[in-house]
């Protein structure tokens, strides 16, 4: 939980539409200046408190939120489109998630990246039960659902049930892996490249790499579909 | 030094102190086998009450059989549930 | 015997996938627990923070929204840590309400 990041939009991404994700621009909410309830003003108080105490300064909560909102999981797609495009890279990638990814010139900061890879045998999807464990220096803020008891709760249980949820029929025979980001480890699923995709150059295949894909709850986009939008 | 290797086959402690753990209850008292060996990292129990995570323990991805953790599991023996496991909560399983 | 926040595998129902973008107090929060863990040494760890939500009744749990959970465990682990002082925060709440109470 210690890295999350948010990257909500006001609309759904369940059926991958082609949405810029890119860095968002710091836009101070004007209702938001002033807290109006209990809860904001105790996140006001703590921060004046700290603030006049010398322990931290508004400019660095600022810059916080500004670094907060520029990752996102156009970062992720970068990476796994890298991995797909150089076979090199992505055993880099598979062999120490963290610093591959630095190679691409991400700030991981204190994560531990694992990266697990779907294959015709395996699908792999990613949950952290005890909170909200999710790899925010690549991929932003975990959505609303990753936090929830419902998908906590569930996906250890009866993954293929949340699959369906979320739209995703697997191939007969597939194993389903959930990951359960227990620890000090973070984790990113590097999705099969989608049929169709060769001859694409990296920029392309981003586009075809959707966050929920990099969770594992469904596939990424086919050309076809991210043409389609 | 780590005590487990990876393909060696670990029992999860079925044991629930209080305070601050990382070791969810669905899979205490289960076996699996050792994914990878993550490193060593501070305990979370000492961590979790601002202790200096000492002595820091070896952290393993243990996988597990879903059809062993749940009795009615309703998908392929082959399906299974990776999660990270601290030393100091496993016993080999022989 | 688990406990209230650790729950792989208990029943639970259809999941809601609708998302919103967080309000700026709540990045305010995020941000506040990144910059006191990243302090050397931190001023309080992501460890603290989640055994102060995992400390929450039960019915706190459930009905406080992500971000109010933070804030709440983050108060109370700087006040039992002394870096903030229980009285001078509570006044500082009322202050603030007070403020924005008189603002709206």
């Amino acid at each position: 939980m210690a890295d999350e990041r948010e990257h909500e939009h006001d609309h759904d991404h369940e059926h991958g539409h082609d949405h810029e994700h890119g860095p968002r621009a710091f836009q101070p909410d004007l209702e938001d200046t002033v807290p109006h309830s209990d809860y904001q003003y105790l996140e006001a108080a703590v921060r004046e408190l700290l603030i006049e105490k010398g322990l931290l300064t508004a400019d660095e909560v600022r810059a916080a939120i500004e670094a907060m909102d520029a990752r996102g999981p156009h970062l992720g797609a970068k990476v796994v489109a890298r991995a797909w495009a150089d076979p090199a890279y992505r055993q880099r990638l598979l062999a120490d998630g963290s610093a591959a990814c630095r190679e691409l010139g991400v700030d991981m900061g204190p994560t531990h990246l694992v990266v697990v890879e779907n294959t015709p045998a395996v699908h792999n999807m990613l949950v952290c039960t005890l909170c909200s464990c999710y790899p925010r220096f690549l991929l932003g803020i975990p959505p609303l659902w990753y936090k929830s008891r419902e998908y906590r709760s569930r996906t250890v249980r009866e993954p293929r049930a949340v699959l369906a949820e979320f739209g995703t029929v697997l191939p007969e025979g597939v194993e389903v892996r959930v990951h359960d980001s227990t620890a000090d480890m973070r984790y990113l699923v590097l999705p099969m490249r989608p049929p169709g995709s060769e001859g694409l150059d990296e920029a392309a295949l981003a586009d075809l790499v959707t966050r929920d894909s990099m969770i594992g709850v469904s596939l990424p986009q086919s050309p076809k579909q991210a043409a389609a939008e | 030094m780590a005590r487990f290797a990876p393909g060696e086959a670990v029992h999860v402690q079925d044991r629930h102190p209080a305070g601050h753990l990382r070791t969810p209850a669905y899979c205490r008292g289960k076996r699996g086998v050792v994914e990878r060996i993550c490193g060593s990292f501070g305990q979370p129990e000492s961590y979790g009450f601002g202790g200096d995570g000492k002595p820091f323990q070896p952290l393993y991805r243990v996988r597990f059989e879903q059809a062993r953790i749940w009795p009615d599991y309703d998908g392929p023996a082959t399906d299974t549930v990776e999660i990270e496991i601290f030393e100091h909560w496993l016993d080999p399983a022989g | 015997m688990r406990q209230y926040h650790d729950m792989g595998g208990l029943p639970a129902g259809p999941i809601d996938r609708h998302e919103h973008e967080s309000a700026l107090w709540e990045k305010r929060v995020d941000a506040l627990l990144m910059l006191l863990a990243g302090r050397k040494p931190p001023l309080m760890r992501v460890d603290e923070l989640r055994r102060g939500i995992e400390q929450l009744p039960p019915d706190a749990y459930d009905r406080l929204s992500y971000y109010e959970r933070w804030i709440s465990s983050i108060s109370a682990i700087l006040v039992e840590k002394g870096v903030l002082d229980q009285a001078e925060l509570e006044a500082r709440v009322a202050e603030v309400r007070a403020r924005a109470e008189g603002a709206g």
